[in-house]
């Protein structure tokens, strides 16, 4: 179970999240919405490890320890992944080189041994066909030049291979096209149950389509305001925030 | 009546006695030794009021003069390609097909070859040390394309403090071509002083691509100098790694003695503890339509120095020059330091020259997009700066060369994250 108590942070001295409690169950995927600038990004660089942002007070609890002494790379190797509404550029680093030393670092943080050369690659064809990459896009450093879409589409290549227990999508419809949008939403679906745990953060009703949530949050100023079934986003496509907003 | 010369200081008083001592018996170039003397008994070591040296003043930290060293080392049997310098001394050695090799001393004592034909315009007081007690080198010659890589070992095997000043000239001829390796290696914790030179001319249409490794000991003071004249359409292609050495500067002076010939000027420099390494660029576009290309990268880590000074000069009958110059430093500690100096003194009206220094921390963002996937810090910052140092091996045609530059670079990293 992830477990967000209470939570507050601040950055530079300015609050973003003001006692936000949000619980994600093991093989439940959760959907929160909100408006611009709520919150949510912070939320996620928050679980993921980020270190600009000042927790003032409360705690995130991985299976019922707390995370917020660990650096990013202890708190992917324990289960935890984001998938970035801005997908960072790596210039010089090939991303086979780059999918190959996170897979790597992964499971050498959780006393494995490495993947031998064959696995990993058969690995990888599997999962880049599966999301409609071009293995030639393997070749090209990180992220490099790659359109808004291939950037997600990478996130969700890394979020499968490196088979999370608890996934953050940040926003991984923006930039998709319908097609693309459908592709990315199977890839999500085929890594549901089994216990995971998953967090889609979104502002459209249109990828909870693709993607049913068990839950739905509602985010505004740095808090969740409202919990409820699917039904919740149809309500807000309908309504918008204000209500929540004035309310919050 | 003014004094203008400050007093002299234990090293220079040191060296201008070792030429006066060993004058009668050096190989050769009588005339240029005895001007090159001059010139440094005048000026004296450069300090930092030396505008070439502010960074490095060489006057300060060279106070005392290593000895020369008067024993020969042992031969040793020669590895394929290679050419060896073992504490000044040329021992002889393999080179590919096509290429003329001869012991320096003997090319200078028959008069084949001249000492700072190389240097254009330029002058410098290193250089000029060089080629007044310069005692032994390699002098080369290449008539043709030749594919296989020649490369000059400069070993120290010295168990004491020494000078050594040994000088390599090389001359490839006109649309002939050559892959240089140097190779500087020496002790750790031995104060060894050394002066080394490279000159290469390059006649017309020439090709050549030379690589410098400077894994000097952490205690040498290493200066070098690669000077190079230019014929028409001649290319050449440099690369400097730099890892070695407690204090090192590496000077390249280049002059274009006719058109349309290009350069490719690369520095990858990786330093740490108190290192302190100067990489001293003096291009001269003397001639029209001259293309030159230079990218220093550097990595500094602890309370090590780095330095980069770029002269880029266009005389003003020196049109259509293209010269695009970059330094960039990653800093990896809070004492790491850059001084990055870039200069454009340009004479013509119709030129595109351009130049741009950064130098700063890697970006926070992409350490913990990395992170984030599982990468630890130090595997984080060594794939970033693995890429950062990486992008100057582009230039190297050779694979196993790259790969052999690659695997250094990587070395080092281990050894930090260690
Ligand atoms: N580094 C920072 N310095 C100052 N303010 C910041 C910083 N990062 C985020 N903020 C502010 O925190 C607030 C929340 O930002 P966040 O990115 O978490 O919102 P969001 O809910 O993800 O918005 P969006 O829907 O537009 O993606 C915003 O007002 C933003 O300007
Ligand atoms: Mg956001």
């Amino acid at each position: 179970m992830l477990e967000i108590r209470n939570l507050h942070v601040e950055i530079d001295g300015k609050k973003i999240l003001n006692g936000l409690d949000l619980v994600i169950r093991p093989g439940e995927v959760a959907a929160i919405m909100g408006p611009n600038g709520s919150g949510k990004s912070t939320l996620s660089y928050v679980i993921a490890g980020k270190e600009d942002y000042e927790i003032t007070e409360g705690d995130i609890l991985l299976n019922g320890q707390s995370i917020l002494e660990m650096e990013a790379n202890e708190r992917a190797a324990a289960g935890i992944f984001l998938a970035f509404q801005y997908p960072l550029e790596i210039p010089g680093v090939a991303t086979m080189t780059f999918l190959k030393a996170a897979m790597n670092a992964q499971r050498k943080a959780r006393g494995e041994s490495e993947l031998s050369p064959g696995d990993f690659m058969k690995a990888v064809r599997g999962a880049a066909e599966k999301l409609g990459i071009n293995p030639d896009m393997l070749k090209r450093p990180l992220n490099v030049g790659f359109s808004g879409g291939e950037k997600k589409r990478m996130e969700i290549l890394q979020m499968s291979l490196l088979d999370p227990a608890y996934c953050i999508l940040d926003e991984t419809d923006s930039g998709l096209d319908i097609d693309a949008l459908r592709i990315v939403a199977e890839g999500v679906n085929a890594l549901r149950g089994a216990g995971r745990g998953m967090l889609v953060i979104t502002h459209y009703q249109r990828l909870l389509d693709h993607i049913v949530p068990d839950v739905v949050h509602i985010m505004a100023k740095g808090r969740i305001v409202k919990s409820g079934g699917k039904e919740l986003a149809l309500e807000l496509e309908k309504n918008g925030y204000a209500d929540y907003v004035e309310a919050a | 009546m003014a004094n203008v010369l400050p007093m002299r200081t234990p090293a220079e008083t040191a060296l201008i006695e070792r030429f006066k001592a060993e004058q009668s018996s050096l190989p050769g170039a009588v005339e240029a030794r005895a001007e090159a003397f001059a010139r440094f008994e005048k000026s004296g070591l450069p300090s930092r009021r030396v505008e070439a040296y502010h960074y490095t003043d060489l006057r300060n930290l060279m106070r005392e003069a290593a000895p020369a060293i008067t024993a020969r080392p042992e031969p040793r049997a020669p590895e394929k390609h290679h050419l060896l310098i073992e504490n000044g001394v040329y021992l002889g050695g393999d080179a590919p097909e096509g290429i003329l090799v001869l012991p320096l001393a003997e090319a200078l004592r028959e008069g084949r070859v001249a000492l700072g034909a190389a240097m254009g315009a330029a002058s410098d007081i290193v250089v000029d040390l060089n080629t007044a007690l310069c005692r032994d080198g390699i002098y080369v010659r290449v008539d043709t394309v030749v594919e296989a890589p020649l490369f000059i070992g400069f070993a120290e095997t010295l168990g004491n403090a020494a000078s050594v000043m040994p000088r390599v000239v090389v001359e490839v001829a006109a649309g002939a071509a050559l892959t240089l390796v140097e190779l500087h290696a020496g002790p750790d914790g031995i104060a060894y002083q050394k002066n080394a030179v490279v000159e290469l001319i390059l006649g017309d249409g020439a090709k050549v691509e030379h690589i410098r490794i400077n894994e000097g000991g952490d205690k040498a003071l290493m200066l070098s100098t690669l000077a190079v004249k230019l014929g028409a359409e001649a290319e050449l292609m440099s690369l400097g790694l730099v890892s070695g050495g407690e204090v090192s500067r590496h000077q390249v002076f280049v002059t274009y003695a006719g058109e349309n010939a290009k350069i490719d000027l690369r520095g990858a420099t990786m330093i740490k503890g108190r290192q302190h390494a100067d990489n001293t660029l003096v291009v001269d576009h003397a001639v029209p339509n001259g293309v030159s290309r230079e990218l220093f990268r550097n990595v500094i880590d602890d309370e090590a120095q780095g330095v980069f000074q770029g002269r880029i000069i266009v005389r003003p009958h020196a049109q259509k020059t293209d010269g695009q110059m970059a330094s960039n430093a990653v800093l990896l500690s809070d004492g790491a330091g850059m001084a990055n100096k870039p200069e454009l003194e340009i004479f013509a009206d119709d030129v595109v020259c351009a130049h741009g220094a950064t130098s700063g921390a890697l970006d926070e963002n992409q350490l913990f997009y990395l992170m984030a996937r599982g990468l630890p810090r130090s595997e984080a910052e060594a794939l970033l700066v693995e890429a950062f140092l990486g992008e100057t091996l582009d230039a190297v045609s050779n694979d196993g060369l790259r790969e052999v530059l690659a695997e250094r670079i990587s070395r080092w990293l281990e050894a930090r994250a260690r």
